[in-house]
């Protein structure tokens, strides 16, 4: 740590273990630098929090504009305008990239690994908090780029979140001169932004954890975080070295994936997707990890086979970097090839099953309470599971000739991801709420907003499994030049899909107005309302700079619920006896 | 379970339907179970008042594991073993042998239209009487047929959902398969692969006719869009 301390922030950060006696001269901080120019782990987390929240908004809204185009086709959206063909296709790209890599991540990884990872752990800020600072600023200027890139002469990418050359390459094919680079530019920020994210995770969790944590008494929050941050920079690599390879054949003319020129357009969904699987568990893990939080606390259970938790993580993190040519069966690979990737990805299926095996068996023999982050953990399982089983469809070379790239799929990842994104972010968000804020908020408008996001949800992706196996293809902006699609039945349940949207839209300002309402107005909550284990419960709601008045010390492991002989049904990992 | 939403229109779309339900069967009894156990224990482990939760030391768990990790594990891993096997059967057969052929169709994908280089009454390809059609393909029921594959500008992905073939166009290559179409009728050819503004409006018009009927197209090839008005 050679950072030298420059302001009261840093100052922080490198008080290190000790005393923390700074904590008078924060006050004279500046309004802009507490908010914007901060270094402390739990105000970076906020920031990519809320920049996570707007891009979730915008996201939403690119849902709502072509689920209404695809619900009534041809008619102006309230809101929007007539949707083009090219109109279309940036919307579904942003819409896919933003829900990804502006929302799930920021949210599950930077936000929460930010906020969670120093106070579960028992120390008092990142071990490079000024990279931390970095990550945030890179992530923004690539949050306003993406943006942006609607703005451009030509509009948006519309390639797909895929970016398949030569679509993505030459603008005389996408019509998008300036969007294709703007958002490939925006894309390798965002990388490079998780990147220096990474490193502070992984370092932290391995240099800072507080006197006594040994490995296994690491909340698995934080074992999936890091593990998620590994998978992530083990794979982001390649694509990196890719979107620059795509960057030079878009600006300056070379043809790496031109095949008039010797390139080859299928190098690049090599590179796309031996990132883009693992990606999936990059994603996937953190919300895991807050679904093992949530329940065991709120089972009064320990936490059944914490080990076998951990090698299933494991045995998953290194088959999801033999699976990634699943997504290209059909795409001309040697045939041979398929047959490879379709054992490996079935079988994925094993210590992924065995993972849900795992939070279902905590259940067993507990006392469970269903408070609002216990429902959205139990929805997350009970979700999960539609999106895991359907992939074995995918997973099947056989099948996917005719699954592949049919709404089918797109309702099989949107049961996997909004699990993740939104199931898992709602999950962490009210649990954590209270450490965040140092307030509850209102019980009974959670639990309204969350039966109607899950009850929407179900009714917008289980009809596009229908529509899927009837022959809908994804990314087509309007079905009425198909005959055998164009019919009452198929268009009914595209709008069945859409209504179900609405609904689910509709209930969201109640979550974000008790959100942002209840962090001045809501009932005072103290350091740890959900009586529950782990270190940062131990800390003051909400925690202050340097997060714990003396660093803590640990004496067991995070999930000791209910042990017998004890008075109390919980045991703090820093409580002595 | 694809049946059941749309024909089988080739020879071995029975084969991927048949799959599908396989894989329906097995995934959808786990699926039934594991939801059902934990929807029972959400019921049966609600909090009681005086009933305080289970501690399971490590014995305790130990003891337990077998049930909820290890049978289970095996059991998957069986099942996988019967799905690896339906999925590599049925993809063989599709994609990897193509059996001996009647005659050769050339496809090309470009933004954003298909051409259809049919063999012609001499039966051979690259031949003058070749018929070469735009969005319109025909073809004979029951007669197998090579398909060579090729796109001009940009990825393309060439889809008949009632045959339940699917081949992604690629430039620079000639990506060859087949297919039998075993039931006449006009149907959708639809591109699966984003290929630009006008992907949404790609599609093409298959004609699979009985012998007679192909015949008379044989002699008389005019494009008949006209006639290819929605059911
Ligand atoms: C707000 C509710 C959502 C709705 C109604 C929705 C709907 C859709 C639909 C209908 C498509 C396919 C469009 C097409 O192929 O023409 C799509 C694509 C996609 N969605 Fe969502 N989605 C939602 C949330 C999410 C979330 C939370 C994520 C991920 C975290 C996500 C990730 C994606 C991705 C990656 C694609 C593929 C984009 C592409 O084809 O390039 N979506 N979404
Ligand atoms: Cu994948
Ligand atoms: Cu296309």
């Amino acid at each position: 740590m050679a950072e030298s301390p420059s302001h009261a922030h840093d100052g922080h950060a490198h008080a290190g273990h000790g005393a923390h006696d700074g904590h008078g001269g924060h006050h004279e901080e500046s309004w802009f630098v507490h908010y914007f120019w901060s270094t402390d782990h739990k105000m970076i987390a906020k920031q990519y929090l809320v920049t996570g929240m707007l891009m979730g908004v915008i996201g939403a809204y690119f849902a709502y504009v072509f689920r209404m185009q695809l619900a009534f086709p041809g008619k102006p959206v309230p809101g929007y305008g007539l949707v083009t063909g090219a109109d279309y296709n940036a919307l579904v790209t942003n819409h896919g990239a933003i829900m990804i890599f502006w929302v799930a991540m920021p949210v599950l990884i930077a936000a929460f690994g930010n906020y969670l990872i120093p106070l579960m752990i028992g120390c008092d800020d990142m071990v490079f908090p000024r990279i931390n600072r970095l990550s945030y600023q890179i992530f923004a200027i690539s949050a306003v780029l993406v943006v942006a890139s609607f703005f451009v002469q030509g509009g948006a990418f519309g390639g797909a979140w895929t970016a398949y050359p030569p679509l993505s390459a030459k603008a005389e094919y996408s019509l998008t001169p300036a969007g294709s680079s703007l958002w490939l530019i925006a894309v390798a920020l965002e990388f490079v932004a998780f990147l220096l994210g990474g490193i502070n995770f992984v370092t932290t969790a391995m240099n800072s954890r507080a006197p006594g944590m040994k490995a296994f008494d690491i909340p698995i929050a934080v074992w999936m975080i890091v593990i998620a941050s590994i998978l992530f920079m083990a794979s982001v690599g390649p694509l990196i070295a890719g979107a620059l390879m795509l960057l030079f054949d878009q600006m300056i003319g070379t043809g790496f994936f031109d095949p008039d020129r010797g390139g080859d357009p299928i190098l690049w969904q090599h590179l796309f997707w031996f990132f883009g699987h693992p990606e999936v568990y990059v994603v996937l893990l953190p919300a895991m990890g807050f679904v093992a939080e949530i329940i065991t606390t709120f089972s009064r259970k320990k936490m059944f086979a914490y080990k076998t938790v951990l090698a299933t993580t494991f045995a998953t993190g290194l088959l999801s970097f033999f699976v990634w040519a699943h997504h290209q069966f059909i795409a001309g690979i040697d045939p041979r090839m398929a047959n490879v990737f379709s054992v490996t990805t079935v079988l994925i299926s094993v210590p992924i099953a065995e993972m849900c095996f795992v939070y279902i068996a905590t259940l067993y023999g507990g006392s469970i309470t269903f408070s609002v982050p216990m429902l959205w953990a139990l929805a997350f399982i009970a979700e999960f599971l539609l999106g895991g089983v359907t992939g074995i469809y995918l997973g099947s070379s056989g099948a996917d000739i005719y699954f592949h790239d049919t709404y089918f799929v797109v309702a099989h990842f949107h049961y996997t991801f909004f699990p993740i994104a939104i199931i898992g972010s709602f999950a962490g968000m009210t649990y954590w709420y209270p450490k965040m804020f140092g307030t509850f908020m209102n019980e009974a408008w959670n639990k309204l907003h969350f039966w109607v996001t899950i009850i929407g949800f179900n009714g917008i992706f289980l009809p596009l499994f229908i529509t899927g196996a009837s022959g809908d293809h994804r990314r087509i902006f309007d079905y009425t030049n198909f005959p055998e699609l164009d019919t009452p039945e198929l268009q009914s349940l595209r709008v069945l899909a859409t209504v179900s949207l609405l609904v689910m839209l509709v209930i969201q300002p109640v979550f974000l107005i008790n959100f942002f309402y209840s962090m001045f107005r809501g009932k005072k909550a103290g350091a740890n309302p959900w009586k529950a284990n782990t270190l940062e419960w131990q800390a003051a709601s909400p925690p202050p700079h340097g997060n714990f008045p003396t660093l803590p010390e640990v004496y067991r492991g995070p999930y000791e619920f209910s042990v017998p002989g004890r008075d109390e049904d919980y045991w703090p990992q820093n409580s002595p006896n | 379970m694809l049946d059941l939403f749309m024909l089988q229109g080739s020879s071995f779309a029975g084969s991927i339907d048949s799959l599908v339900w396989l894989v329906t069967f097995i995934v959808g009894t786990w699926f039934v179970l594991v939801e059902g156990i934990f929807f029972w224990l959400l019921f049966r482990y609600r909090k009681q008042d005086g009933v305080k939760a289970e501690y399971f030391d490590d014995g305790r768990e130990h003891a337990i594991k077998h049930v909820w990790i290890e049978w289970p594990h095996r059991a998957i891993l069986a099942l996988d073993v019967i799905i690896i096997y339906g999925a590599i059967s049925v993809w063989m057969e599709v994609k990897m042998y193509v059996p001996v052929t009647d005659e050769t169709i050339r496809i090309t994908a470009q933004q954003w239209a298909w051409t259809f280089q049919h063999a012609g009454k001499d039966n051979k390809i690259g031949t003058a009487d070749d018929i070469i059609l735009i969005d319109e393909m025909h073809v004979e029921v029951g007669k197998k047929y090579l398909f060579e594959l090729a796109s001009k500008d940009v990825l393309h992905s060439f889809s008949v959902p009632v045959w339940r073939l699917k081949q992604d166009a690629i430039p620079g290559r000639v990506i060859t398969g087949w297919f039998e179409p075993t039931l006449a009728g006009e149907y959708d050819v639809q591109c699966a692969e984003i290929c630009g503004i006008g992907h949404g409006i790609m599609p093409a018009k298959l004609y699979v006719e009985y012998p007679e009927k192909h015949a008379a197209w044989l002699e008389n090839p005019a494009p008949m869009l006209a006639s290819s008005n929605p059911q």
